[in-house]
């Protein structure tokens, strides 16, 4: 079967600068050192020992002064970009925005809209509206069950021509084993990962956050995690079972890493991704009903959360996941219960989790620079390296920075991030994409332009 | 005091302090002409979201007896239906400059959202499934004035706890006024995690006679639908409170409105030692004196207490 590429942007002009005396920093290929980095139209082409290359005439400089950070740039398998049916959250544009300003060089757009992604033609005009709007590259996953629907798949196959990179009906579970089957057969002929949100709606039962002590004081339907790990555990034996490959979305509680470690010990083809704000936030931050605290799965409790970030350490979670949900501000100020589900992520992830789990000496910086941009390898695209030859796909960040969440606006067209106010540190100054400037901050000075 | 949002943000002082006052109010109803001048000139603004007959007429009569004036908002039949958002409702209704909005809705935090976004003092009539502040302040109330004090009794709470804010205003509520609280249903009705609040939790009533007090909750036929419980019946085999069940030292109380036959059994409801109706008379003064607390209190605090004390005392009429 002949793919189409599998991620679009629009056209931007390829980059060309010098990066002189960044401390390099890329897990995969080990380096962690000062250096200079040339990266002519688009690539990197010159990697040499610090304050050793001159910049050309038509090339712009920019000095690290050996103490910014040059990373391989961020793949997001998991955002909402909206479109179509609910540009007034966000629009390719705004989203891909909020993902340059983040430090991600891809993302994933979710198919819960309206319509529902679920047929090549949309698929293709999505596309084609990717490659005039996108500012990062941006890759799809249509619905596994038309219309989200879970009774019929989705033609899957010619998807998969048109560039789908497999399927989910995220927002939904696939309620029932025997359609996932079905997905998971049908994946022999079309590939594609199946991305699954997990929850058992009879156990989830319209709850509203995590089922504990704080629910039951609050008079709020609880959630309780079992919603989540036993359709997790569910679903591992059916990919077990049937050979198939799964990735597990935003997994929120230790019951469900024990069932993933369980299926990567038997060798089953599964992976697993963790939000930001369940590795940073627990039930406790829901206290005071904000809307902004209120996702899907819901923030659970502390022994979750160091067993999620325990998780993202030792691999049994391959990779961070904004889950990047944006809702206007009209269908975020309503009584919790009304509230809809998610918060944004993209424009604070790195900073959040480099001032929530790095500083701190929780999680090394490396490893959490792995897991950001491990996404893209487990929907099976090239990972963001620092090695001459390569498409340039970088981030340059400076981790000194101290910033307030939401304290200059968002680039998203929503702000309803559940870090709004808090402490963040390292911020993204250039972010290359696919060899192109996808965002610059404006505190960056330009020293070299000529 | 601001809003009464919930027991939760209430200390015993706070709660002593609005039972003392509901009982100076209490003498006002007593009286032929039952009217003092308190908020002569006041506006009470009466929000309900759900259908409410007894606890709305509660408040507007002890508005009324404040000498307050009241408007009654239902959201039936309004812009709500129109698909007007609570925060626009409220912003609307506030160009009418209320004093004090009564707010019941099916939501659990809206009164607190709503005191944000409003300047008048906000009364949590009920907020889903959370809490019901004046609910609790009046049983308070009963009680003491049927026990002389609540400290050291023994309170069972028996039924749907899941999904009665007045179990979570009263496990508070009691539990501040020196009581022990025990929690009594069917598991799949007792949320977990319940008894972080302090109180025990049973599953059967088997212990009865321990308690000084039995507070019945109401059995909604609704959550048969939902499976809670495999039957009423098997409901009223297990836990209604009947003669049988309930030993004539104990006070049995109920929010109403009673469900007879399913929660309790007809001779109990009305046997003396049900302090039901008393229940329901406590509402008007007791949020005579919310009411009070929050306007003449905050607004006015150097002709507060005295001046209503006097105008009671002095048989002052409006």
């Amino acid at each position: 079967m002949r793919h189409a590429e599998p991620l679009v942007s629009a056209p931007l002009p390829a980059a060309s600068l010098l990066l002189r005396d960044v401390h390099a920093l890329d897990p995969r290929t080990g380096h962690d050192a000062r250096v200079d980095v040339r990266v002519s139209d688009g690539s990197i082409a010159e990697w040499a020992e610090p304050g050793t290359l001159e910049a050309f005439a038509d090339e712009e400089l920019i000095e690290g002064h050996g103490r910014l950070r040059l990373l391989p740039a961020f793949f997001d398998p998991h955002v909402h970009l909206r479109t179509p049916g609910q540009e007034h959250k966000e629009d390719l544009e705004t989203g891909t925005r909020a993902a340059a300003a983040g430090g991600f060089c891809g993302v994933i757009a979710m198919p819960n809209t309206n319509p529902v992604l679920d047929s090549a033609p949309l698929l293709r005009s999505l596309r084609d509206a990717a490659a005039r709007e996108a500012r990062v590259p941006v890759g799809f996953l249509p619905a596994i069950t038309r219309g989200l629907q879970g009774e019929q798949l989705s033609e899957m196959a010619e998807l998969r021509q048109e560039g789908a990179l497999g399927f989910s009906d995220d927002g939904k579970p696939v309620r029932s084993a025997g359609m996932l089957r079905k997905a998971l057969q049908y994946q022999r002929l079309c590939g594609g990962v199946l991305a699954l949100h997990e929850e058992d709606p009879t156990l989830s039962n319209g709850g509203a956050m995590h089922e504990g002590a704080l629910s039951a004081a609050l008079g709020i339907a609880g959630i309780p995690t079992i919603a989540e790990s036993t359709m997790v555990a569910r679903d591992a034996a059916l990919a077990g079972y049937e050979d198939g490959r799964v990735h597990f979305q935003h997994l929120s509680c230790a019951a469900s890493l024990d069932a993933v470690a369980d299926a990567k010990q038997r060798g089953w083809r599964v992976s697993a991704e963790v939000s930001p704000h369940h590795l940073l936030l627990t039930d406790a931050d829901v206290r005071g009903l904000d809307t902004r605290m209120k996702m899907h799965p819901p923030l659970t409790t502390e022994a979750d959360r160091q067993a999620l970030i325990a998780g993202l350490r030792e691999g049994t979670i391959d990779c961070v996941a904004t889950d990047h949900a944006p809702h206007a501000r009209d269908e975020k100020e309503v009584p919790f219960e009304q509230a809809p589900m998610g918060t944004t992520g993209l424009e604070t992830s790195f900073a959040a989790l480099y001032a929530g789990l790095v500083l701190p000496g929780v999680l090394d910086l490396s490893v959490l620079v792995e897991r950001m941009s491990a996404g893209a390898e487990l929907f099976e695209l090239p990972t963001p390296r620092l090695s001459t030859g390569e498409t340039a796909n970088l981030v340059l960040v400076d981790l000194d920075a101290e910033w307030i969440a939401g304290e200059h606006g968002w680039e998203s067209r929503s702000e309803n991030c559940c870090f709004t106010g808090r402490r963040m540190q390292g911020r993204v100054l250039l972010t290359l994409a696919a060899g192109a400037i996808a965002h610059r901050d404006r505190s960056l000075a330009v020293v070299g332009a000529r | 005091m601001k809003h009464l949002l919930s027991i939760e943000e209430l200390d015993r002082d706070a709660i002593e302090r609005i039972v003392a006052q509901a009982e100076r109010f209490a003498e006002v109803s007593d009286r032929e002409i039952k009217k003092v001048p308190a908020l002569r000139g006041r506006m009470v603004l009466n929000l309900f979201y759900e259908a409410s007959t007894r606890t709305r007429s509660s408040f507007e009569l002890a508005a009324k007896r404040l000498s307050a004036d009241v408007v009654n908002f239902a959201a039936s039949g309004s812009s709500v239906e129109k698909g007007e958002s609570l925060k626009d409702t409220v912003l609307t209704l506030s160009a009418h400059k209320p004093d004090a909005i009564v707010l019941r809705t099916p939501w659990v935090g809206a009164s607190e959202l709503v005191s944000k976004w409003c300047s008048a003092a906000i009364v949590n009539a009920g907020d889903g499934k959370h809490e019901h502040p004046t609910q609790a302040l009046l049983d308070v109330y009963t009680l003491k004035r049927r026990l002389g004090a609540i400290d050291g009794a023994s309170i069972w709470i028996v039924g749907d706890v899941a999904h009665s804010r007045v179990a979570r205003s009263n496990i508070l509520a009691f539990q501040r006024m020196g009581a022990k609280v025990t929690v009594v249903g069917p598991p799949t009705l007792i949320p977990r995690g319940i008894e972080d609040l302090g109180c025990e939790v049973r599953f059967t009533l088997d212990d009865l006679h321990t308690a000084d007090v039995v507070y019945a909750l109401r059995m909604q036929s609704e959550r048969m639908n939902d499976t809670w419980v495999p039957s009423l019946r098997e409901y009223a085999a297990w836990y209604q409170l009947n003669g049988r069940r309930l030993s004539p030292h104990q006070v049995l109380m109920h929010p109403g409105p009673v469900n007879r036959g399913v929660e309790l059994s007809g001779e109990v409801v009305d046997s003396p030692q049900a302090v039901i109706t008393a229940q329901v008379e406590a509402g008007v003064v007791v949020r005579m004196a919310v009411l009070y607390e929050l306007l003449a209190g905050a607004r006015q605090p150097e002709r507060a207490e005295t001046d209503v004390a006097a105008a009671v005392t002095e048989g002052q009429l409006a």
